[in-house]
C-alpha cells in the first residue's frame, strides 16, 4: 500500500496538522516506505493465530463504582488560555 | 397486503402511497455513581467542571480504568432486551475534534460490542404489538457540554458529562410509523427503568435518540435514509419522523433524490434541517484503544446478573392478565411504569382487582394528569384506594358516592372510612328508610304516578327523586326494587 499527496493532505487535515504543500510529496514517500516495511508482516501466515492483545496474558483491570476523584475545577481550567467561572472559554463554535 | 405483511400506515403522496421505514439509535445514560473510566462523579448537574478528573479532562499521561458496575449495567440491559451477551468485547477510539471532547477521541465500541442481537416487544396504542429487533448495544463515553449562549463570541465548555457512561442501543429498521417509533422508545424506557440501568429522564438528556428515516414504495427495497440527531422527547421523535417522511416524499415525487445526510430537528418550527456539516465528518478512523485490554467475563458473571433481574414489563403484563383477570390493554397501561404497577398491586391486595384497575387508570390518572403529578406524589395512597374499593365491595358506599369520596381523599389525603363516617356518606341499605322515602315521593307526586302508566320510562325520574331525598346515599338497587314493588302494577309487571 502506498499513499499519494492527496491521502497525506487528507490525513493531515483529519489530524488538524498544518502541512505545507512542498512537504506533501516527501511525506507521501516516507509514509509509503513505512507502510511497505510493515507490510512485510503479511508474508506470515496468521490464519490460525489469535490476535495478541498483551505481551503477558492479563485481565482488564476494573475499578469499583465509587466516586474517588474530581471536585477541583480550578485545577482543571488552570492551564486554559481563557476561562470564566471555571468554564473553559473557547472561540465560538456553532453548528 | 397479506403477502408483504404490511402494517403501520402508509402515507399518501401525489403519485401513490409510501411506506416510512424507521430505525432508532438511543443513547441511554448508565445509572452509576462514577464515570465509565474515571472515579469522578456521574451525577447530573454540579458546578462547572467539578465532576471532572484529570482523565476526563484528557490530561497527558492519564489512563482509563473501567468501572465494573457500568459493565454490569450494560449486561443487565442486554439481558432485559433478550439479547446475546458477548463475553469478549473491545473498546475502540472514535476520533474527531470538538471543544467538548478533550481527548480528541471518544472511547466507544465499534466492531465488537458488549451486547449483540436482541428483540423488544412493542405495545401499540390500539392493543396490538410488534417486535422490533435490536442490532447491538455498546458502551461509550459521553462528551462534555458546550454552551453557545453565554457570550456572543465565545463557547463555554463544561466537562462534567465528559466520560459519563452511555449505552448506545441500536434498533433494526423495523418501525413503520411515528407511532411505532414513539411506542418503541416508550417501551425501551420502561425496560431500562425497571432494570434500574438508566433513569430514562429525557429532560435531563439521560435518554436521547438519533432517528433514521427513509421512505419507499410498499414492498420495495429500502430507500436512502437521513439521520435526525439528538431528539430528546417522545413527542419530538414522532413529529420529526412525520415531517421528515413528508419532506422525503415531496423530494422524490418532485423528481429529486435523497442524499444521505445528518439533520437536526427544530422543535420550535417543527421541521428538520440539514446540519452545516463538514465534508469529512464521517471519517472517525476507529481503532482499538491501546490503553484498554479487551473486556472479558465468564458465564458466572452473566448468571449472577441474571439472578438479580426484576420482573420485566412483558412478564408483569402477562401476570396481571392471568392473576387479576385484567384486559391486556389495562394490564399494559399499568405496567408502563414500575411505580404504577407497584401502586396497583398494593391497592389490589385482597380487593376487587378489576375495580382497582379502573380506579387507578380512571379517576386517579385523571387527577394526577391534571396536576402534573407522578404516581409517587399521589395524595391518595395505594392502601387508601384499596380500602375505598373495599368499602364499595362490602356495600358501605355506592359507586356513585365513591366518586365523591375519592375527590375528598385526593384533596385532603384522609382515609376513606373516616370520610364516610364523618360526612355521613354511608349507603342507606335499610329497606325501611328507603321504603319510606319511596312512599313520600309517590305521595307528593300523584300526577307523575298517573303519567307513569303511559310512560314507563318515567321510572328513572322516580329513582332520581328518591336518591335526592337520601342525599345520594340510598343503594340504587334497593331503590329500584322498592319502586318496582310499589309501582310495578302500573308498569304492567
Amino acid at each position: 500500500m502506498s499513499v499519494d499527496e492527496k491521502a497525506v493532505r487528507r490525513a493531515a487535515r483529519l489530524a488538524r496538522l498544518a502541512v505545507p504543500e512542498d512537504r506533501l510529496a516527501p511525506l507521501a514517500a516516507e509514509l509509503s516506505g513505512i507502510l511497505a516495511w510493515v507490510e512485510q508482516l503479511n508474508e506470515l501466515d496468521t490464519q490460525n493465530v489469535e490476535p495478541m492483545t498483551s505481551v503477558r496474558p492479563m485481565r482488564l483491570y476494573r475499578r469499583a463504582d465509587v466516586v474517588t476523584d474530581g471536585f477541583y475545577a480550578e485545577d482543571i481550567v488552570k492551564n486554559a488560555p481563557r476561562s470564566e467561572d471555571n468554564f473553559f472559554v473557547v472561540p465560538k463554535v456553532v453548528e | 397486503m397479506s403477502e408483504s405483511k404490511m402494517r403501520g400506515k402508509l402515507i399518501e403522496g401525489v403519485t401513490g402511497s409510501w411506506e416510512v421505514v424507521i430505525g432508532l439509535e438511543v443513547h441511554a445514560q448508565v445509572l452509576s455513581n462514577a464515570k465509565l473510566f474515571s472515579g469522578a462523579s456521574a451525577a447530573y448537574g454540579g458546578a462547572p467542571n467539578s465532576h471532572v478528573s484529570l482523565v476526563d479532562a484528557g490530561m497527558p499521561g492519564m489512563l482509563p480504568v473501567i468501572n465494573e458496575y457500568c459493565v454490569e449495567q450494560a449486561v443487565r440491559t442486554g439481558l432485559g432486551l433478550n439479547a446475546q451477551i458477548n463475553k469478549v468485547s473491545v473498546f475502540d477510539r472514535k476520533n474527531y475534534f470538538y471543544p467538548d471532547l478533550p481527548q480528541g477521541y471518544q472511547i466507544s465500541q465499534f466492531k465488537q460490542p458488549i451486547v449483540g442481537e436482541g428483540v423488544v416487544v412493542v405495545d401499540l396504542p390500539g392493543g396490538e404489538s410488534v417486535e422490533v429487533g435490536i442490532e447491538r448495544l455498546h458502551l461509550e463515553q459521553d462528551a462534555g457540554k458546550s454552551l453557545h449562549d453565554q457570550d456572543p463570541n465565545a463557547t463555554f465548555v463544561d466537562l462534567n458529562r465528559s466520560g459519563v457512561a452511555l449505552m448506545e442501543i441500536v434498533s433494526r429498521p423495523d418501525m413503520r410509523s411515528s407511532e411505532e417509533a414513539a411506542a418503541y422508545l416508550k417501551k425501551l424506557r420502561a425496560i431500562v427503568r425497571y432494570l434500574g440501568t438508566c433513569d430514562g429522564n429525557m429532560d435531563e438528556g439521560s435518554m436521547r435518540a438519533d432517528v433514521n428515516v427513509s421512505v419507499r414504495r410498499p414492498g420495495a427495497a429500502l430507500g436512502t435514509r437521513c439521520e435526525i440527531k439528538n431528539v430528546n422527547s417522545m413527542r419530538f421523535v414522532a413529529q420529526a419522523i412525520e415531517y421528515e417522511a413528508r419532506r422525503q416524499i415531496d423530494v422524490l415525487e418532485g423528481g429529486g433524490s435523497i442524499h444521505q445526510e445528518t439533520r437536526l430537528f427544530d422543535n420550535k418550527a417543527g421541521v428538520t434541517r440539514p446540519m452545516r456539516s463538514k465534508e469529512e465528518a464521517h471519517d472517525y478512523r476507529y481503532f482499538p484503544d491501546p490503553d484498554l485490554l479487551p473486556l472479558e467475563f465468564d458465564d458466572a458473571f452473566i448468571a449472577r446478573i441474571k439472578a438479580t433481574l426484576p420482573e420485566l414489563p412483558d412478564a408483569k403484563k402477562a401476570r396481571f392478565v392471568s392473576e387479576y383477570g385484567l384486559s391486556p390493554y389495562d394490564a399494559g397501561v399499568l405496567v408502563a411504569e414500575r411505580e404504577i404497577a407497584a401502586y396497583f398491586e398494593a391497592a389490589a391486595k385482597g380487593r376487587d382487582a378489576k375495580a382497582v384497575a379502573n380506579w387507578v387508570t380512571g379517576d386517579l390518572f385523571a387527577a394526577l394528569n391534571r396536576d402534573g403529578k407522578p404516581i409517587g406524589e399521589s395524595p391518595v395512597s395505594a392502601d387508601a384506594l384499596g380500602e375505598m374499593v373495599g368499602l364499595i365491595g362490602d356495600g358501605t358506599i355506592s359507586g356513585r358516592i365513591a366518586k365523591d369520596v375519592f375527590v375528598i381523599m385526593y384533596e385532603t389525603g384522609e382515609r376513606p372510612a373516616k370520610i364516610v363516617e364523618e360526612r355521613g356518606l354511608r349507603q342507606v341499605t335499610d329497606t325501611g328508610a328507603i321504603s319510606a322515602a319511596v312512599d313520600e315521593v309517590i305521595a307528593s307526586n300523584p300526577a307523575k304516578v298517573e303519567e307513569l302508566a303511559k310512560k314507563p320510562k318515567l321510572i328513572g325520574w322516580f329513582v332520581g327523586e328518591v336518591m335526592k331525598k337520601t342525599q345520594g346515599k340510598a343503594n340504587p338497587q334497593a331503590v329500584n326494587e322498592a319502586l318496582k314493588a310499589k309501582l310495578g302494577h302500573l308498569l304492567g309487571e
